[in-house]
């Protein structure tokens, strides 16, 4: 299957051990943007998967340990945020201005 | 190579005015199954990739004879003009063309930008149940002519154009899955030897609408495709590589373009097959 998981959901059963989550959650003004599409970014700025967050503006990847980019693209703005991420789970927030 | 654009591609202003059209059936196909119960377009049906368009048992298609079952039912006749459209990019969306095009309907055509382009410019969608009155639906004979098999992936290194349009991660090794999926997989990381990695994405703009005629024929130029030989492309499971056969068989309008839905999961799974890492 190729589909995302619900981007909502808890951790359980994800191996943290040899898993690198990117997660976190879209905001404007504080307050959570639901269903807008979030895109990874390797190093080179290529694109390597896209989401579309939950109701409460949740995302999540699972990449590799190394340098990522997440870009925002929602009906209501545009954000981008780039991070380190390591081995086990990496927190993101993500305001769009 | 003349652009068929307009007949395979349909932009969102099209759609809204042939929401009411009889003879044009809008179906969705997305790889979230649910995003359609949540809000669709008016009068589109559904289609599950998932339970309606693989064989429950075999890792294959339906058979000819469920596949005619499944349109029947779902109303859609031999002479219908069917749209179809998703998420993620139309990747599933495109999947399902291609589908349709071995199975041999007539007329198929994407919706540009899936989805995404038609939330993002704040068109309606609707939670109202869909019927269709049902048909009596004929399939042809599977067109092979545009579905590869493994032995023929095999085959075709160093002589044909072998396109991998997963990301350059997954092209290396690094990654053995599309970054939104957990990456505990059986295969090897790696790609088949002599392919080229031009991923899908390089073939969309950021709405998921696909890229002009001129933009696409100089991103293959530039990665080494050779118009003089046949293509195959693929990816993990086979429906990121039917956006790019798409691109080049329907868009570009080349002639031998192979989609090979066994893709990396298959081939990286086989005993003995050459795999070459890094980019």
């Amino acid at each position: 299957m190729c589909g995302a998981p619900p981007q909502d959901r808890d951790l359980d059963g994800v191996d943290l051990t040899t898993e690198t989550v990117i997660q976190g959650q879209v905001t404007r003004d504080g307050a959570p943007v639901p269903a807008a599409y979030v895109r990874l970014l390797d190093s080179g700025g290529e694109f390597t998967a896209e989401v579309q967050c939950s109701a409460e503006g949740r995302f999540r990847f699972f990449a590799a340990p190394g340098n990522w980019t997440l870009r925002v693209l929602s009906a209501g703005g545009r954000g981008e945020h780039s991070l380190v991420a390591d081995r086990g789970l990496n927190e993101a927030e993500l305001q769009l201005g | 190579m003349t652009s068929k654009r307009a007949d395979v591609l349909v932009d969102a202003d099209w759609a809204q005015e042939h929401l009411e059209d009889p003879k044009v059936v809008f179906v969705e196909v997305d790889e979230d199954v649910s995003a359609y119960d949540g809000g669709h377009i008016a009068g589109a049906v559904k289609l599950d990739w998932k339970t309606e368009l693989q064989d429950q048992v075999v890792r294959d298609f339906v058979p000819k004879e469920d596949f005619e079952a499944l349109l029947s039912a779902k109303g859609i006749g031999n002479d219908d003009t069917v749209v179809l459209y998703g998420g993620n990019n139309n990747w599933f969306a495109a999947y399902a063309y291609w589908y349709f095009k071995v199975y041999g309907h007539d007329d198929v055509r994407l919706l540009d930008g899936g989805r995404k382009k038609w939330e993002l410019d704040g068109r309606p969608l609707s939670s109202d149940s869909v019927s269709r009155d049902a048909t009596t639906y004929t399939a042809q004979e599977q067109d092979t002519t545009i579905r590869a098999f493994r032995d023929e992936a095999l085959a075709s290194i160093d002589t044909l154009n072998l396109v991998d349009v997963r990301s350059p991660d997954e092209f290396s090794g690094k990654l053995l899955a599309p970054a939104h999926l957990p990456q505990e997989q059986s295969q090897r990381g790696g790609h088949i030897p002599s392919a080229i990695n031009v991923p899908w994405s390089k073939a969309a703009n950021d709405d998921g609408t696909f890229k002009s005629d001129d933009e696409l024929k100089t991103l293959y130029a530039d990665a080494g495709l050779d118009d003089g030989r046949d293509t195959i492309a693929y990816c993990r499971i086979g429906e990121r590589s039917s956006h790019t056969w798409f691109v080049l068989r329907e868009l570009l309008g080349h002639e031998n373009v192979k989609n090979y839905d066994g893709s990396w999961t298959e081939y990286g799974s086989l005993v003995g097959v050459p795999i070459a890492k890094g980019a």
